[in-house]
């Protein structure tokens, strides 16, 4: 009751039907490559319309290639995807932002730096990351394709309420401690069905602390709890995020919305069907050991064994650890890796690779490491030349790759081979997401850094 | 891939893991399609087939001794990425209803807007399945949409599910969430004429 998801979910209330879900109005929906093309077919086998085009925005992300976006896209089924996306685009009357454009990335980077994700609205993806978008004080969350065919029709789609939770940090982040180690803490303690059926508020001071970018990361990582979405209440960090962006209000009408956004907030009284209280002080870098992000454990830590597993659970927990190569009990420090992956809607941002080049800065990349830096879109892209990072990582021996989702779920040329340890910024260790057989270990920017340079986990507060 | 749903009479296929996530039912090198056809093939892609693409005999869609048109899997089934290209995978491979005792929100949805029928059921009737199943492969499951309940015949114990009662109507009649919408463009004018 008198939650800010209560305030932003009711406004936009159609109607509720009987003993059934709600018809809910939709401010933004964003298409990709993968999970639209069925969606558009599927107006056309009706013969609809877009009902409100000017609200949908279309980018390619998922299949775009990191190097010669010049060119066309070599593997062909990939290549027809990307051009369905432009061809569809183009007869709908949406916006399209087409690859190799300055205005393309991977979506859940590009609405937030452009401005088009605002505080108060809702936003639909068929991409369960949507939920980045709550960073912005947004009700922001995935949906499947034959729910994008919907929103394309009605602007509206049919969904039942969640129920509120509210994750409160207290204290602040140590040092070398950041929000995708906050993200992957809160997973531990969860699991990754920990908050399904829910709609996340993060709150306290750790979580106010964060800049706009690790709020990005940690809204990003909501649906790995399992939850519908997770959201930031907007502030004074917020309005100075979007202020200027290409999208954002201006003039009089920056002024009413900032009035607006203002109001945005959960009320002294608001009760959530759940809350949480955690404390910032017990969270070091993080990594995973097992195959769901839920698997994590602090870099000092020592992987689980068996006995403390319910049994319920043991079957996966085998499974996971021969998937993974590792024994229970034992500890990742100083286990020897392969990939490094720095990117995805996760942490591809400008302050993930300032995280990244911190470390890189004066070292070099450990010789039996690939790595691969994966700018989030062209605008982050363009902020690390200005900032002169770019020197700073070729200085350590890294190359900056073309924007795109990459290896975060591998369907580029970006795989990681099986067997091979990948060290990844990005969100999800599932058997098989980095390429068959590949084994991925979710840790954050610097973490990644310092695996980069040493070519093994090591503790990134050893190098700060 | 609209169709009626009353009540299915099967045997099971049985997968005792827990979170199941979307990737492991469909791989994301296989959502490159541009249409809805063919999933079925890839159902479980990596736990069916070797790298050289031979049968992994030992997993439960190779063994000629499991099959049906329910599927039964560990708690907190399709977890992860939201492709619908999962439900497409389950309908395509010929499944009807998923049995778990916890479904991740975006795949319940997924399912549901692709006829396949999403049935929770409690962490003991869930056990007792798994070990039905387990002494007779044979073993037949009744879901009854009608009136809400599964029935392992096995034991004879019957647990009611929940849907509400929109969906169970649509599930029924073979009906989907844009016809019903189109019906409501009235409702979405009057919403945008109050919120400029």
């Amino acid at each position: 009751m008198n939650t800010l998801f209560d305030k932003i979910w009711d406004k936009h209330v159609v109607q509720i039907v009987e003993d059934g879900p709600t018809q809910l109005y939709i401010d933004r929906l964003y298409c990709h490559e993968v999970t639209s093309p069925q969606a558009f077919d599927g107006l056309r086998a009706r013969g609809l319309k877009c009902l409100r085009p000017d609200k949908i925005f279309c980018m390619p992300d998922h299949n775009t290639p990191t190097h010669d976006q010049d060119k066309e896209i070599e593997d062909p089924v990939s290549r027809k995807q990307v051009t369905t996306l432009a061809k569809n685009a183009s007869e709908f009357g949406l916006t399209h932002f087409a690859m190799n454009e300055k205005t393309n990335g991977i979506i859940h980077v590009v609405g937030p730096e452009t401005g088009l994700s605002l505080p108060g609205m809702t936003i639909v993806c068929g991409d369960s990351h949507t939920s980045t978008h709550g960073a912005m004080g947004a009700v922001a969350f995935g949906i499947g394709t034959s729910e994008v065919e919907m929103v394309m029709a009605s602007q509206c789609i049919l969904q039942q309420k969640p129920k509120s939770m509210r994750i409160t940090v207290n204290g602040t982040l140590a040092h070398g401690v950041t929000a995708k180690d906050l993200a992957l803490y809160l997973m531990s303690q969860l699991t990754t069905s920990g908050a399904t059926g829910y709609f996340i508020e993060y709150a306290g001071e750790a979580v106010r602390s964060l800049s706009m970018e690790g709020r990005l990361t940690l809204c990003n990582l909501s649906i790995e709890m399992g939850a519908r979405g997770g959201f930031i209440a907007p502030d004074e960090t917020t309005f100075a995020y979007i202020k200027g962006r290409k999208y954002a209000p201006t003039g009089d009408d920056w002024d009413k919305a900032v009035a607006y956004w203002k109001t945005l907030k959960s009320g002294d009284d608001a009760v959530f069907d759940k809350e949480l209280q955690f404390d910032a002080a017990d969270i070091e870098p993080m990594v995973t050991y097992g195959t769901n992000p839920g698997m994590g454990m602090g870099i000092t830590q020592h992987i689980p064994t068996l006995q403390t597993i319910p049994a319920a659970g043991q079957t996966s927990f085998v499974k996971a650890l021969d998937y993974m190569g590792f024994q229970p009990g034992e500890t990742l420090l100083g286990k020897q890796v392969d990939y490094v992956f720095l990117g995805a809607c996760t942490n591809g941002r400008i302050e993930d690779f300032r995280d990244f080049a911190r470390i890189a800065k004066g070292r070099h990349k450990a010789e039996n490491i690939v790595a691969w830096l994966v700018p989030g879109s062209w605008k982050v892209d363009q902020q690390i030349r200005e900032e002169g990072i770019d020197k700073v990582l070729a200085e350590a021996g890294f190359e900056i790759r073309q924007p795109g989702c990459s290896a975060c779920l591998a369907m580029n040329d970006d795989k990681v081979p099986a067997g091979k340890y990948s060290v990844s910024t990005s969100n999800r260790n599932f058997e098989g997401r980095q390429g068959p057989g590949a084994r991925t270990i979710l840790a954050s920017p610097l973490v990644a850094a310092a695996a980069a340079v040493t070519g093994k986990i090591t503790d990134p507060r050893e190098l700060l | 891939m609209k169709q009626k749903f009353n009540i299915i009479e099967s045997t099971c296929v049985p997968l005792p893991l827990e979170n199941i996530d979307t990737d492991q039912i469909i791989p994301a090198r296989f959502l490159k399609a541009t249409d809805k056809e063919g999933f079925g093939e890839n159902l479980f892609r990596d736990w069916r087939y070797d790298k050289q693409g031979n049968l992994i005999k030992d997993f439960v869609l190779n063994d000629p001794t499991y099959g049906g048109e329910i599927l039964v899997a560990g708690k907190n089934f399709g977890s992860g990425s939201s492709r619908e290209h999962a439900a497409w995978a389950i309908a395509g491979y010929g499944f009807r209803v998923v049995v778990s005792s916890f479904f991740a929100d975006i795949h319940k949805n997924n399912e549901l807007n692709n006829f396949v029928l999403p049935v929770v059921v409690s962490e003991t009737f869930l056990a007792e399945l798994f070990d039905s199943i387990k002494a007779n492969p044979k073993t037949i499951v009744r879901v009854d949409l009608p009136n809400q309940t599964i029935t392992n015949t096995s034991t004879g114990k019957s647990e009611t599910f929940e849907i509400n009662s929109y969906k169970k109507h649509c599930l029924i009649n073979g009906l989907d969430d844009i016809d019903f919408l189109l019906q409501n463009k009235d409702k979405i004018e009057k919403w945008e004429a109050a919120n400029k």
